[in-house]
């Protein structure tokens, strides 16, 4: 039984009516339900900033005829926004004439618990661990000048109606916390940011005073920063720590490897399908399965169950990843990748935790290999161009490398450099994988949703980086 | 269609009271529905209709110095009483601080100025299909565009913001807007640009043809870039993207930063922040202005500032609660800038081109490089050199960095302020930044 029904004016049986007769000529379309719940608590300069719920539902039902998709979403759920919908759908199809695909592959796989996070921690507990957040970091001397944190926690629940009564449904918590420090010294100030998330409780991620590493990591970095230097400007090598810098993968070559771009076209990779793209050592997967991570998901938002998908194997480039959409108009499945912020947006590829495997190569290999260049330990965000393949992402922690040892930290700078091309630079890819602290959301055509990344170190041999020292 | 006012002040009242009835000793709401149509196109084919009616109301209770909030898209008296209570318990245990409050009575906005902000013509979507054909036909007349798209947007949207010292206003608001990208193709290399229009009213859209022709026109002009060599070089940023130097002021002059101490212009106010021959406004009031309000997101009269006057950094954008930490009072900025412009320089066009030997000309900026607590600047970019005052060859793959605070001293504007945004800039040369490419 849908819950989403309860306080309305129609019932389970009279929407899937609905949905089966707008979609009976239609290549495929759903009825996606969402309800959900999200909070963010904030500490900011001494004290609770704001305290914020919010409560959305809606539906978003969506035909789709050969490439046409059409798409009428609503928070009111009731028989006469749905009709509403229904003939603006059918309205904007009525020249097509669709065969509907009603195969959609099952799963009993469950990467994370139905909990609520938001109502699995009290509100008053969450007010003291931000208070002590603020003590701990403030005592640590006067050096101290800013201290933000806060707890963002949400929970989605979903329900997809198909064509001819198919229902399918997921529960999804997440959570995330995040502290931001700004040190002063000598009139210079910088910051230090860290976060830790994931899809289950926040105590799993807090709990025996584990929020106290999170803080030292914030200071940790605002501290080397205030030691910077200006960065070197130029083309050089540089190395990459693991973890989350692995959103160069996610930026350089993930988004170009997403269906709806290589469909159309428009990726400087659509054209390259079985080539080497990455040096021989690079294998990148793109992984929905892995347990309680940020970009693990039970199915996607059109309902196909999540999975391993091999994008580049030993630098060949493999698989691109699809939703149903693009997946039936390339002639291939759909990789369980058909995501969206909300009930608001329409299905895109997308990823989830994209992830390059380790290599063989220690850190200190690479290091020790690099007369000059940069050693690159964390980043802010970044950005692509899909179309010409340019990337850029930026250092919020780096180090100059001088014959082959590690020198000073520098200063926050843009490293640019072209997608297709850039994997085969990657000279050496070191044994340390690890993955991200659960941190990341991708924005694509304006729709945020959580993902993660993971890499081992690797070293590229030849990238600009943007700083101000000619 | 959209829903009247009438209908929004009934569930405004309705928060407002029940949250009295619960303990609130203030309160504040705000209720939207807004109805959104857009019809999208590639490659001369329907490739998307999308229809949204969004409702949302945004409620923030007080209790003596105690703060809450929720939001909700379900309007319904029965969700909204439960979200009530739930935000009436967060605000009874959330710990107090002194600067909680509802603004000033005799800040409040008075009187509702019809500012020519809702244009009631409907644009059905078989009008915007034949829009867009136009659009894609014009886009790709030149056999190197290879994929366009191209998209239009109509919006219509009301609002009430009320509050519990019996301030109460509203108005609808429309937009139209219009794009296309255009990718084109040489020697299987690509490349994508675009062009956009927003505005209130029908009437005033771009015609088809030209918002076609701009995509494709830049989009070939991209083909073929080079990567230059690492150097220091007078920067031109052309007028899509001189506006985000507005933007970056905007956040690093906002109250909040100000007073947290994390502005690269903490204590510059009523300095020299820019060349004395720089002005910067803010005006909330312009006649379809796509940033034009009567008041600001807390219900605060909104006038026009003189944010920087020959050079001197003149005023912050300053809301209630950052305003009481700083001592200083709202200037019905809470929500941030309006129309915010710089006002044309004196040099034309073709004269700032022609002003030094050779330029970077930049038509595009990726990344979020820009750190507002040091002012460090370091973003991807692309565009073309300039030499003699022609442009001779496209540049990609290179990044810009300098500090926003040598970058301001050193701004030249040209003549050529148009109002296609809420934020907008003449061209502008930033004289000297770092370029690192080969």
């Amino acid at each position: 039984m849908s819950n989403f029904f309860k306080e309305t004016d129609i019932d389970t049986s009279q929407a899937e009516a609905i949905v089966t007769e707008t979609l009976k000529n239609c290549d495929d379309g759903e009825l996606y339900l969402e309800n959900h719940k999200s909070e963010a608590i904030v500490l900011d300069d001494n004290k609770i900033k704001s305290s914020t719920y919010n409560s959305d539902q809606g539906y978003g039902f969506r035909a789709v005829t050969g490439e046409v998709v059409a798409y009428s979403h609503s928070n009111d759920i009731s028989k006469e926004s749905l009709r509403k919908s229904s003939e603006n759908l059918k309205d904007t199809l009525k020249s097509k004439k669709g065969t509907y695909n009603h195969e959609i592959p099952k799963t009993n796989s469950k990467y994370y618990e139905n909990i609520n996070p938001i109502e699995s921690k009290t509100f008053n507990s969450k007010i003291d661990l931000l208070n002590s957040v603020n003590n701990y970091l403030r005592s640590k001397g006067s050096i101290v000048n800013q201290v933000t944190a806060n707890f963002l926690g949400e929970h989605k629940s979903i329900e997809i109606i198909r064509s001819d009564n198919q229902v399918l449904k997921d529960d999804r918590p997440l959570v995330r916390f995040n502290v931001s420090v700004v040190l002063e010294k000598d009139g210079k100030k910088e910051t230090g940011v860290y976060g830790v998330g994931g899809r289950q409780s926040y105590d799993d991620y807090l709990k025996d005073g584990s929020w106290k590493d999170v803080c030292d990591e914030a200071f940790r970095i605002a501290n080397v920063n205030l030691e910077s230097k200006p960065a070197p400007a130029g083309e050089m090598k540089v190395v990459l720590g693991p973890g989350w810098p692995a959103i160069l993968i996610h930026e350089a070559i993930g988004h170009g490897l997403e269906g709806d771009f290589n469909r159309k076209k428009t990726s400087a990779f659509h054209n390259l399908m079985g080539q080497q793209v990455a040096s021989e050592g690079v294998t990148i997967v793109d992984d929905g399965t892995l347990h309680q991570r940020r970009g693990s998901l039970t199915i996607d938002d059109e309902g196909t169950p999540t999975e391993n998908t091999v994008l580049i194997e030993n630098g060949i480039l493999k698989n691109y990843m699809q939703d149903r959409l693009n997946a039936r108009l390339m002639g291939t499945k759909s990789t369980g990748s058909g995501r969206r912020e909300s009930y608001k947006h329409v299905v895109l590829p997308r990823m989830r935790n994209t992830m390059m495997l380790s290599g063989k190569y220690s850190q200190d290999e690479m290091i020790s290999s690099v007369d000059k260049g940069i050693f690159a330990v964390s980043f802010g965000g970044g950005q692509v161009d899909i179309t010409s393949g340019k990337f850029v992402f930026n250092c919020t922690e780096a180090y100059e490398i001088n014959n082959g040892k590690i020198g000073s930290p520098i200063k926050g700078a843009t490293l640019i450099g072209d997608g297709p091309s850039i994997l085969k630079e990657v000279s050496l890819v070191g044994n340390d994988m690890k993955l991200d602290p659960g941190i990341g959301t991708c924005g694509k055509a304006g729709q945020g949703v959580p993902v993660g990344v993971a890499q081992p170190s690797i070293l590229i041999n030849k990238m600009t980086v943007g700083g101000t020292k000619l | 269609m959209i829903r009247d006012q009438e209908f929004l002040k009934d569930i405004a009242s309705y928060c407002i009271e029940n949250s009295k009835k619960l303990g609130a000793t203030d309160v504040g709401v705000k209720v939207i529905h807004s109805v959104s149509e857009n019809v999208s196109f590639r490659n001369k084919k329907l490739d998307e209709s999308n229809r949204a009616d969004s409702f949302a109301v945004n409620l923030t209770t007080y209790i003596e110095k105690k703060k809450s909030s929720i939001n909700s898209s379900d309007l319904s008296k029965s969700n909204l009483e439960k979200l009530i209570e739930r935000c009436i318990d967060a605000t009874k245990i959330t710990p107090s601080d002194e600067n909680n409050s509802l603004p000033d009575k005799d800040l409040m906005s008075k009187e509702i100025r019809d500012l020519n902000l809702y244009d009631e013509t409907h644009y059905p979507n078989d009008k915007k299909i034949e829009f867009l054909k136009n659009v894609e036909e014009t886009a790709s007349t030149d056999e190197k565009i290879v994929n366009t798209e191209a998209g239009f947007t109509e919006n219509k949207n009301n609002f009430i913001l009320a509050n519990s010292n019996g301030f109460l206003g509203g108005y609808k608001t429309s937009n139209f807007s219009s794009s296309c990208v255009a990718v084109s193709r040489i020697n299987g290399a690509m490349e994508r640009d675009y062009e956009f229009g927003s505005t209130r009213f029908l009437q005033d859209m771009m015609k088809p043809e030209e918002i076609g022709k701009i995509a494709a026109d830049k989009a070939i002009k991209k083909l073929g870039p080079k990567k230059i060599k690492s150097e220091k070089i007078g920067v031109i940023f052309d007028k899509r993207i001189s506006k985000g130097i507005l933007s970056t002021l905007a956040s690093a002059i906002s109250a909040s930063a100000i007073a947290r101490g994390t502005s690269f212009l903490k204590d510059q106010i009523n300095s020299e922040v820019f060349p004395n021959s720089i002005n910067i406004i803010d005006d909330p009031k312009i006649e379809k202005g796509l940033g034009s309000q009567n008041f600001d997101s807390e219900g605060v009269e909104t006038n026009s500032l003189k944010l920087v006057e020959n050079g001197i950094l003149k005023n912050y954008l300053i809301d209630t609660y950052y305003g009481k930490k700083l001592n200083l009072k709202s200037n019905g900025r809470s929500g941030g800038t309006t129309n915010l412009y710089f006002e044309n320089g004196t040099l034309s066009f073709k004269d700032l081109l022609n002003s030094e030997k050779k330029f970077l000309y930049i038509t595009e900026t990726i990344g979020h490089g820009g750190n507002i607590i040091t002012g460090d600047y370091s973003v991807g970019a692309s565009g073309f050199m300039v030499e003699d005052g022609e442009f001779t060859y496209p540049v990609s793959e290179i990044t810009i960095a300098g500090n926003f605070k040598e970058m301001f001293k050193n701004i030249t504007l040209a003549n050529d302020l148009q109002m296609k945004y809420s934020t907008n800039a003449p061209t502008l040369l930033i004289n000297q930044m770092t370029v690192a490419g080969k």
